[in-house]
């Protein structure tokens, strides 16, 4: 476990900059085709002038050329399939879907191609593929805003990753094209312009399977990722004027699932919530919260909540996210737990 | 009669031909209609009789092939076809889990097959025996599959054989991938003249079936190859079912006019005819290495057997279109080819022969004492590097094995 996302550091420059977590993310893909001419990013609207549709790959296609970033046709099967096979031919392709609702269309492609190739050739197939896709378009309802990480997560083979702040994206995006396995690598479109930060300017990377904690406390533990992160920041706050002193505990990558830093922190608290914009039901917190008290059972001193969106479709949502969890439920969560 | 119409949309309230246990009269019409040779447009050098017939177009690509090179392709086959009715044998003897037969389709995966340089790619989907024996893999490593032991562990860089896809046209996608890399890496289009190819140049061939063109799969496949020029070859294999579907239920019109609505070029080939395979594929793949392709290539050809050993295709087709089929041999052709050119005599195919037996007892023993894969095989090669999570559970589940192993011991 580490306390700060810059003291997991492997290579790291002194210099930084301003950034918000769209501009880090665009950093990390410039490096890469900088550095790794096998290094090539496929996807719909990436090239210029578009940029993308959060702008991440903006100059990219102008700087690198339509070969190396090319604006494909909108056909997501084809984008992993033919990403898939670059990677065969000894590329390391980068592939965007637009929005994560979408990898139903090419899902078949992740599950049983991707993540199971180095598998079904007994290691003779590697697929360096990375998988970017974004989550949290709040106002386009039930196709546009689902956080499905526990479809994957559930699929051996491959990696998820899920930042929260502008520094930990460009780390872990970096670390993502470097990897030898095929990962997914989450964007919550809240945080690409709301977070900013000081990033390095220069190569950085955060290894994948590292948790963080982002705030130490001594009460109770909020296990979380991504966007919900902030959340669970904020709650603490509130809750420390109360005198409760919560943990806030980031995954950041949610295969491999960074169970040891989970597990230190409940075992110091004795107390957890699972906190997520994904379902509940059947969500990456059922089986965070199954583990913490199949190993901690005698130490827990209340049992583990789960909180993250309800059993529906994404409701419309333009004046705000109710159907996710907010600050005052987990409040209320942390407070009803302090109760045990 | 019945319009052709009403061929792919039967009568409300009739049985889907895809599961009638009796074949309708619009299935028994769309079977024979499968049969007809395919009029001018099929491309074929070796009559059923054995008769050679001059293409302008593609003698070109085979005028290294005497009566030598023809023995070869003859044996190719006659082992190939050996295998497959040993795999039948031994999935029937409770042996194997399943097999998937290639009976019939020997002229369109060795011609083809055979076609392909050493550094060529090829993507299968999980018929493709033949093309695998081409490519040089043992056909142990097939037989594993369908025995349950392996997934398709050969070499695929070394084999240039991609492992079986069973996910229907998911390859074709990935092949194309492929051949855009080969494109990007400069390996397209480096001779100095259109007649020749440079020895650096490069293409790919994927396999599919005629049930595989209705996948959005193919056509994306199709669609980015197209406007990326990639030197693709899309190789199906018209064997005139889809399990119970005839290929009626698949298109209206002969699937290789359809690479005309994607802006290349698509040749129907006689899939039996394994010099007229080669040819064809020689040519496409020429193509491709110039920087022409990608090359839709229609085999039209007769899955002769069930579609795997679950399948019983008495259900859903007459025999008489076999009776038809059988006519059109693929190996029968060659052999009358060479008999009658006085290419081989008796002795020949009784060596070929007598070598098939040889190789069935073979691959047979083998089979029947192929190793159980070791427990541990289960939780490797998920990731690159080692995860804790996997090693625990390989390490809980060895200790669990070995657990059984004491039991016996004191037992
Ligand atoms: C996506 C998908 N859908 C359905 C199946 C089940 N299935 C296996 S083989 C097959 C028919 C394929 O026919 P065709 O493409 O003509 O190939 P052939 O078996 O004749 O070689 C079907 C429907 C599958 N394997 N994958
Ligand atoms: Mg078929």
């Amino acid at each position: 476990m580490t306390t700060t996302a810059e003291s997991t550091t492997t290579t790291s420059q002194d210099e930084t900059t301003r950034m918000t977590m769209a501009v880090a993310m665009n950093s990390a893909l410039d490096l890469a085709l900088d550095g790794d001419e096998k290094v090539i990013l496929l996807g719909e609207d990436i090239a210029d002038p578009a940029g993308g549709v959060l702008k991440v790959t903006r100059g990219l296609s102008s700087k690198y050329g339509t070969g190396r970033v090319r604006a494909t046709p909108i056909s997501e099967t084809a984008i992993i399939g033919t990403a898939i096979g670059a990677a065969l031919a000894g590329y390391r392709p980068v592939a965007e879907i637009m929005f994560m609702d979408f990898m139903g269309v090419c899902l078949d492609q992740i599950t049983n191609h991707a993540a199971k190739l180095r598998y079904m050739s007994g290691g003779h197939s590697t697929i360096p593929i990375t998988i970017r896709t974004t989550v949290g378009e709040q106002r386009f309802g039930a196709q546009h805003s689902q956080s499905l990480e526990a479809w994957f997560m559930h699929t051996p083979g491959i990696k998820v990753v899920m930042p929260s702040t502008a520094i930990e994206a460009k780390g872990l995006l970096a670390s993502c094209v470097a990897d030898d396995d095929p990962c997914l690598f989450i964007e919550n479109v809240r945080l690409a312009f709301s977070q900013k930060q000081e990033v390095p300017v220069g190569d950085y990377r955060i290894p994948l399977g590292e948790a963080d904690v982002k705030r130490p406390g001594a009460d109770l533990s909020v296990i979380t990722y991504g966007p919900a992160v902030h959340t669970a920041l904020a709650t603490a706050e509130t809750l420390a004027d109360e005198g409760i002193d919560l943990e806030v505990v980031d995954l950041r990558t949610l295969i491999p699932l960074d169970m040891a830093s989970v597990m230190d922190s409940v075992a110091k608290t004795r107390k957890a919530i699972v906190l997520h914009d994904a379902t509940t039901f059947c969500g990456p917190g059922a089986e965070i919260a199954a583990r913490i008290t199949e190993e901690l059972f005698g130490k827990l001193d209340a049992p583990v909540k789960r909180l993250g969106a309800g059993y529906h479709p994404a409701p419309y949502a333009p004046s705000g996210l109710s159907y996710l969890p907010t600050s005052d439920e987990l409040a209320d969560t942390a407070r009803e737990l302090l109760g045990y | 009669m019945s319009s052709p119409e009403t061929w792919t949309h039967p009568e409300p309230g009739a049985v889907p031909a895809a599961t009638a246990a009796q074949p309708t009269p619009e299935q028994v019409i769309a079977g024979l209609r499968a049969t007809t040779e395919g009029g001018i447009e099929l491309t074929q050098l070796l009559t059923p009789e054995g008769e050679r017939v001059a293409s302008p177009i593609f003698d070109g690509f085979v005028s290294d092939i005497g009566a030598e090179q023809l023995r070869g392709l003859y044996r190719d086959m006659v082992l190939v076809r050996r295998a497959d009715r040993e795999g039948n044998a031994l999935q029937r003897q409770g042996q194997l889990g399943i097999w998937v037969p290639l009976l019939g389709q020997e002229a369109a995966q060795i011609g083809s097959g055979r076609a392909l340089r050493p550094t060529d790619m090829a993507f299968p989907s999980y018929r493709e025996h033949g093309v695998a024996w081409a490519r040089g893999v043992d056909l142990k490593d097939i037989f594993g599959i369908f025995r349950c032991t392996d997934q398709g562990s050969w070499d695929f860089q070394g084999s240039r054989l991609h492992p079986y896809t069973i996910v229907i046209g998911n390859q074709v996608v990935n092949a194309v991938g492929y051949a855009m890399g080969q494109k990007f890496d400069g390996k397209v289009g480096n001779a100095s003249h259109e007649d020749t190819a440079a020895d650096s140049d490069e293409a790919t061939i994927t396999y599919f079936g005629d049930g595989a063109t209705s996948q959005g799969d193919v056509h994306e496949g199709f669609v980015w190859s197209s406007v990326y020029d990639a030197p693709v070859v899309f190789f199906c294999q018209n064997n005139q079912w889809a399990i119970s579907e005839p290929t009626e239920r698949q298109s209206r019109l002969p699937l290789y006019q359809r690479a005309r609505g994607y802006g290349f070029p698509g040749v129907r080939v006689d899939g039996n005819d394994v010099l007229a395979c080669l040819a064809v594929t020689r040519w496409a793949l020429h193509t491709c290495r110039n920087g022409n392709g990608p090359v839709l290539i229609e085999a039209f050809t007769y899955r002769m057997d069930a579609h795997t050993t679950s399948d019983d295709p008495t259900r859903y087709r007459l025999s008489e279109e076999l009776e038809v089929w059988r006519l059109k041999d693929p190996i029968e052709r060659v052999r009358a080819h060479l008999t009658r050119t006085e290419g081989a005599d008796q002795e020949f195919f009784d060596a070929v022969d007598a070598e098939a037996d040889e190789f069935a007892v073979e691959l047979r023993d083998y089979c029947v004492n192929m190793p159980d894969p070791p427990p541990e095989r289960i939780f490797s090669n998920v990731y690159a590097e080692p995860s804790p999570a996997l090693d625990a559970q390989r390490d809980s589940y060895l200790s669990y094995l070995a657990g059984f192993e004491s039991t016996a011991g004191e037992g």
